[in-house]
């Protein structure tokens, strides 16, 4: 593995290795070093979590990290080209990390540049890293990725976290609920994929009567900033809201995931509950993350 | 051979017909081939009938032979076309189109947010779909049916 762009070029035996690698990281079997090295962290797209968990990555492999948050201080707002500015900053870094609002703009990097790049999101298109740390998350709840039921709640349709997850768990025989408002359904070429792949999934409008049948429910934020059109955003906001009474009838090993930030579609009352697990899921990120960067830059 | 069925299959000395176009499709073949500007002899039979297909689109060129990239790009909107080679009023080949798996440079990508649009990226599509006929874009990944893409050469 050179770089990683896209769930589509993640096969398998790259996802059963990658989360090997991360369990031994995290049970300290393994230490892999990045010391000497240097990651750089272009978010040319605003981001707390992903950006302080890549950060935090690098440091707790030794590596250091340079950092661009915003393209509001850069040379993109002079009017130079992505090929450019990755090009120059290439020259400085060992690896890149990036998010950008441009589709194909990670696959375009990997491309041009002679250093690994790690896709941190592009657009509403691909977020391989969340994908990877969801599969992690999902790996250490249940023991295993195969054969599992797994709900997916809420913005289906730009929530591009559920696009790569999906895409990620048809190699394991996956059963999928789709819950979303109509206008914020999966997309079709996703829906396309899954039926080619012999995957089972079913589109859904009430989640309740699933629940008690779940190893997995994987709940979305409806985001804000991807409508254009507030009226439209307030329409469906409330759409799905889960509290500790839906969760009462739930198996013992079901676990309530959320690839964060959330706004009011968990209830904070659902926090201390034993299924809640989002905040484990955003620690298991980081550990992903270690496995991601010493998979890329040949550590181990 | 009448007077009528001369006017419409007129034979070319040297050039190529493609024949069995999906009845309506010749002239977004001929876009793609770019001949709207002609310098040779064009024949261009729209719903003509056919006994394999009902109706049949074909077009005749004279004095062009088609490069591979433009042979696939017919077959992705007509994927049942045949191709048939004429040198000297002789058919010398003839051959069935088939679906590429990879075209690269000739189609726009629909996405305004891709990085293609935006980059001086050359493009890169796999069909994801054979019917009806769908392509993804290899950078943005979003899929189109093939009638909502450009092509461009």
């Amino acid at each position: 593995m050179n770089h990683l762009v896209s769930m589509r070029q993640v096969g398998k035996d790259d996802i059963l290795d990658l989360i090997d690698l991360a369990e031994k990281i995290e049970t300290g079997k393994v230490h892999p070093d990045l010391s000497g090295r240097l990651g750089a962290l272009l978010f040319f797209e605003p981001s707390t979590r992903t950006f302080f968990s890549f950060d935090t990555a690098i440091k707790r492999l030794k590596g250091r990290s340079l950092a661009m948050s915003g393209s509001g201080t850069t040379s993109v707002k002079k009017g130079e080209t992505l090929a450019d500015t990755l090009m120059t900053i290439s020259q400085y870094a060992d690896f890149i990390v990036m998010r950008h609002k441009i589709e194909g703009a990670a696959q375009f990097a990997s491309e041009i540049l002679d250093i690994p790049v790690i896709n941190a999101g592009d657009g509403t298109n691909q977020h391989p890293t969340q994908a990877m740390l969801d599969l992690y998350s999902i790996y250490k709840t249940q023991g295993t990725l195969e054969n599992l039921k797994i709900a997916m709640i809420g913005d289906l349709r730009l929530g591009r976290t559920v696009h790569s997850l999906a895409q990620a768990l048809t190699d394991f025989n996956p059963t999928f609920y789709f819950a979303s408002p109509r206008h914020l359904q999966m997309p079709k070429h996703i829906k396309d994929e899954l039926q080619n792949k012999h995957i089972k999934f079913e589109e859904i409008e009430d989640i309740k009567p699933v629940i008690p049948e779940l190893d997995i429910m994987y709940v979305t934020r409806i985001q804000k900033e991807r409508f254009a059109v507030l009226e439209d955003y307030e329409k469906v906001k409330n759409a799905y809201i889960i509290d500790n009474q839906m969760l009462e009838d739930v198996k013992g090993n079901f676990k309530l995931l959320h690839p964060l930030p959330r706004v009011n579609e968990i209830k904070p009352e659902v926090d201390s509950n034993p299924h809640a697990y989002y905040f484990q899921q955003a620690k298991n990120g980081v550990v992903m993350r270690q496995a991601i960067i010493s998979k890329i830059m040949k550590l181990v | 051979m009448n007077e009528k069925k001369q006017l419409r299959v007129d034979p070319i000395k040297n050039g190529t017909v493609i024949d069995h176009i999906t009845a309506g499709k010749a002239l977004q073949v001929a876009e793609i081939l770019n001949l709207k500007q002609p310098e040779n002899l064009i024949m261009i039979g729209i719903n003509l009938s056919s006994n394999k297909m009902g109706k049949k689109d074909i077009i005749k060129i004279e004095n062009r032979k088609l490069s591979k990239d433009e042979v696939n790009s017919i077959a992705l909107i007509s994927p049942n076309a045949t191709l048939t080679i004429i040198d000297d009023f002789k058919v010398t080949s003839k051959q069935k189109i088939t679906l590429p798996e990879k075209i690269n440079k000739h189609l726009i990508c629909p996405n305004p947010n891709c990085v293609t649009n935006i980059e001086s990226v050359t493009t890169k599509f796999s069909v994801s779909n054979h019917d009806p006929v769908e392509v993804r874009c290899e950078y943005c990944e979003k899929t189109y049916r093939i009638e909502n893409v450009k092509f461009h050469f």
